[in-house]
């Protein structure tokens, strides 16, 4: 572990800017030689962004990046493989009409003479980086097939076969097992003792500290601290982390919830590949009443969110507002009745991202302000006006397109959506996700205004801070299971978290 | 990617501005130059006679490229326009002649009236199977509307054994007189047909902007998965888009049977192509969620003028051809640079602020 292990990569001054957000902000950083080099920070704090710039996923606005001492430009991701930077990407990039084998030879297919694909050699070859990864994953299978954490370690065995000088790691573990989580460390030991420069990022503290030899802090965008591994604890990284002042989680104000106002009843939804991804799951919730739901990558949360607001068929199970069965199955109807959703992915289903900001907003509730079939413009402007100003966002015309706004304010704008259709029960997914501080206080500050006002809000969240922070109660779920429930003066953190890892282990997974 | 620092092209995103100003007005300014362009080069091309002739024959294609361009908005394609052109003349000359034979020794005739009614209907009819098999079956739109592309013109030719249905007078006796005045008719000095162009297209930019159902053909078309989220019901917004299309097909139908007082089943063969064509010069975005019905009109009209100017200045048709091609790619290609220039305007602007 001596410090002056030889730097084999070094970005200066990069910056990186999007229609929307500056991501990264003039950030210098080091990759050593045959270490964990640890990168962490929040969500939304540009760790994926700046992985991307040295994957040649993405193009900096700004800035050198010196390989070996020598600058180079990456323009896409295949240029930086040749130069040997690989990549685990944090969303799957894999080819799920595809096997194993093929994904993990994608775009260097091994060929005989003739230029046919050598099948067989493919699938050896792979099967011995799959062996190395004890998953039980066959090179035949169709990617498609597996559990999202064995495509997790596919896509990790691609990134290793790849014989990378650096390798990239975006939350490997984020889907894993705890006993999967053990077998990926022995890989990256390994690794490490062959050169391999490992860049790791993740959100797990303890993890970090256990496998990490540097360890590098970003905080919206900017680099803010980089130091030895051994010389930190976590207490100086989670300062780096969120800075001098705290998350602002905005203070319960002690009212207390009324009457049950939602109600679900064995929620079922089965997987494609069979099983369940929603396991009967039955929950209740008050009105003025924050329940949060905690799971990790895959629990089944977002699934249980889509049952509740009827975009499965093929769902089985009761839900009951205020009482009453609601036995509408489609979106649109249950929209009347009072739920809301705020889907966890805003770009793909949350913005109609051509449209206005306006035209975002009253999407959903167009006909509170039509007569007849006109809409009365006067009305839906007062509704959209009120809006911003209610929620704070920024934008200068609301007749804006709604890509130009940065994450955060578009975030408000998937809220507003919801609000403007009057619901009972608001569905929040990973309401924070991707966006800046301020932003984050706010939306924080509103799911608190809006419990006061007699909204039942069911959030999910995989950041155990939140959850605790903002929830009255805590459910927590794991392999489509509702594993836990904590009143909040009961909650532990070690509790919940026990409860998240709960019949995630890999022989559960062959059973099914 | 091009990695411009955003120091260096601050200055020049004013003139970016003004760039994307006349890129955007770039089917209007394409309008004005063919007209300026064959009021010089052709004799006549701006008598009063000759610019109604051109009205009356860029409205064919105009009412086409309308309901053509709510179906691109979603997202989608509507490959049949044309066979429905076909099969509703036939309908419409069929019912004129022979009227409907109930099978028991009685002939039904209708009046023409009650005639337009009914062809309207078949064509709102065949469109709502195009937008069954597209929501229903979840067929491609492509695929879909080819299909009925072929058995619309496979009816048209079977109603007749592939004859034309001439002579369509009717008579007096029966009450079927009267079917020309849709083709040949004037009100206020203007045809008939012009003045149906005006409504239509009226209503259909009222729809566009006013309406909630506007609202969700667009939403539809820019993010299909938000838009269901949000309640739209996509499935019977798609199926408003084909029954539309479907309805000005059947317009065009009568109008073009009107106007030869005769009913060809191979009538309006690649008159899709020409709607396609006048949707996506009048900015319609091929890929959904971006168009407007008054850019499309513009788009008929250029490229309808473009091809009667040609005419009339005795270019050959085989010329004509390329040249229409050739104003369709390069509308496409200053299309696509706009969007980019447009991302590079904000994104400037953006680093600019921080």
């Amino acid at each position: 572990m001596s410090p002056g292990r030889e730097v084999i990569l070094k970005l200066e001054d990069v910056s990186k800017v999007y229609a929307g957000t500056v991501a990264v902000k003039q950030a210098n950083f080091e990759v050593r030689k045959g270490a964990v080099n640890v990168l962490v920070g929040e969500n939304g704090a540009g760790k994926s962004t700046l992985m991307k710039i040295i994957a040649g996923v993405e193009q900096p606005t700004a800035g050198r990046i010196l390989l070996e001492g020598e600058e180079v430009s990456f323009s896409s991701s295949g240029d930086a493989v040749a130069r040997g930077i690989g990549m685990v990407f944090q969303e799957l990039n894999l080819f799920g009409n595809m096997t194993v084998a093929e994904n993990i030879f994608a775009t260097r297919e091994i060929t005989n003479r003739l230029g046919k694909i050598d099948r067989k050699e493919q699938e050896k070859r792979a099967s011995e980086f799959l062996d190395r990864l004890e998953a039980g994953i066959r090179p035949d299978m169709l990617v498609e097939d597996l559990r999202i954490g064995q495509q997790q370690l596919v896509e990790i065995a691609k990134a290793v076969s790849l014989d990378a000088k650096i390798l990239i790691m975006d939350e490997p573990t984020s889907a894993l097992s705890a006993a999967e989580v053990e077998i990926l460390f022995k890989v990256i030991a390994d690794l490490k003792a062959r050169g391999v420069a490992i860049v790791y990022i993740s959100h797990r503290l303890e993890e970090l500290i256990r496998i990490g030899d540097t360890v590098t802090v970003l905080r919206d965008g900017r680099i803010t601290g980089q130091e030895e591994m051994r010389r930190v604890d976590t207490q100086w990284i989670v300062r780096q982390m969120i800075g001098s002042d705290a998350k602002d989680f905005a203070k319960a104000d002690g009212h207390q919830p009324g009457e049950e106002i939602f109600r679900a009843e064995e929620i079922c939804l089965p997987r494609v590949t069979g099983g369940l991804a929603v396991d009967h799951v039955s929950l209740s919730l008050r009105a003025g009443e924050i329940l949060g739901i905690y799971g990790l990558m895959g629990a089944g949360r977002s699934e249980l969110f889509d049952c509740i607001m009827g975009r499965h068929g093929h769902a089985s199970g009761k839900i009951f507002i205020a009482g009453k069965q609601v036995k509408e199955r489609d979106t649109t109807r249950r929209i009347q009745r009072g739920l809301a959703l705020i889907p966890e992915d805003r770009q793909r289903e949350g913005l109609v991202s051509i449209l206005s900001v306006a035209s975002n907003l009253t999407l959903a509730s167009l006909s509170r302000f039509v007569s007849l079939f006109h809409i009365r413009g006067g009305a839906e402007r007062q509704a959209v006006v009120q809006m911003v100003r209610e929620l704070a966002i920024k934008v200068a015309d609301p007749a804006q397109e709604v890509s130009s706004l940065s994450g955060g304010n578009q975030q408000k704008v998937v809220i507003g959506k919801a609000l403007l259709t009057e619901p009972k029960v608001l569905l929040m997914d990973e309401p924070s996700r991707g966006i800046d501080v301020g932003a984050k206080a706010d939306v924080f500050r509103t799911m608190r205004k809006l419990s006061r006002d007699g909204l039942g809000i069911l959030f999910a969240t995989s950041d155990l801070d939140e959850v605790m922070a903002l929830s009255d109660r805590i459910a927590v779920m794991s392999n489509g299971r509702l594993t836990g429930m904590f009143d909040r003066a009961e909650a532990t953190e070690a509790a919940i978290v026990a409860a998240s890892a709960l019949g995630h282990g890999p022989a559960h997974g062959e059973q099914r | 990617m091009t990695d411009i620092p955003a120091k260096a092209a601050a200055p020049s995103a004013s003139s970016g501005s003004a760039l994307l100003t006349l890129m955007k007005l770039r089917t209007f300014i394409a309008l004005i130059a063919v007209l300026v362009f064959f009021s010089i080069a052709a004799p006549n091309f701006l008598s009063a006679a000759n610019l109604i002739l051109m009205a009356k024959h860029v409205a064919l294609n105009a009412f086409l490229a309308m309901g053509m361009t709510f179906v691109i908005i979603t997202g989608g394609i509507d490959l049949s326009v044309g066979s429905i052109v076909g099969l509703c003349g036939m309908v419409a000359g069929y019912l004129v002649l022979n009227g409907i034979d109930l099978q028991i020794g009685y002939t039904v005739y209708f009046n023409v009236f009650e005639i337009i009614v009914i062809t309207l209907l078949v064509g709102i009819a065949i469109g709502a199977v195009n937008g069954l098999l597209i929501t229903r079956l979840n067929v491609a739109p492509f695929i879909a509307t080819l299909g009925v592309l072929y058995v619309a013109r496979g009816f048209a030719l079977l109603s007749s054994d592939g004859r034309t249905f001439p002579n369509l007078v009717g008579k007096p006796e029966l009450g079927t007189t009267g079917f020309g005045f849709l083709g040949a008719g004037r009100l206020l000095g203007l045809p008939v047909s012009i003045w149906i162009l005006i409504v239509v297209a009226l209503g259909a930019a009222y729809l566009a902007r006013y309406t909630p159902l506007g609202r969700h053909i667009f939403a539809v078309g820019g993010n299909e998965r938000a838009a269901r989220i949000s309640g739209v019901r996509v499935n019977m917004v798609k199926m408003f888009v084909y029954m539309f299309s479907g309805f000005c097909a059947a317009i065009v139908g009568l109008i073009i049977s009107s106007e030869l007082m005769a009913s060809h089943p191979a009538t309006g063969e690649s008159f899709e192509l020409n709607a396609i064509a006048a949707a996506v010069l009048g900015g319609t975005s091929m890929s959904g969620g971006r168009g407007t019905i008054g850019g499309t009109i513009v788009g008929a009209f250029v490229i309808g003028i473009l091809s009667d100017g040609l005419v009339m200045m005795g270019v050959s048709s085989f010329w004509q051809m390329v040249i229409k091609g050739l104003v369709i790619i390069v509308a496409v290609v200053v299309d696509q640079a706009q969007r980019r220039l447009q991302q590079r305007v904000t994104l400037m602007q953006m680093a600019r602020v921080g």
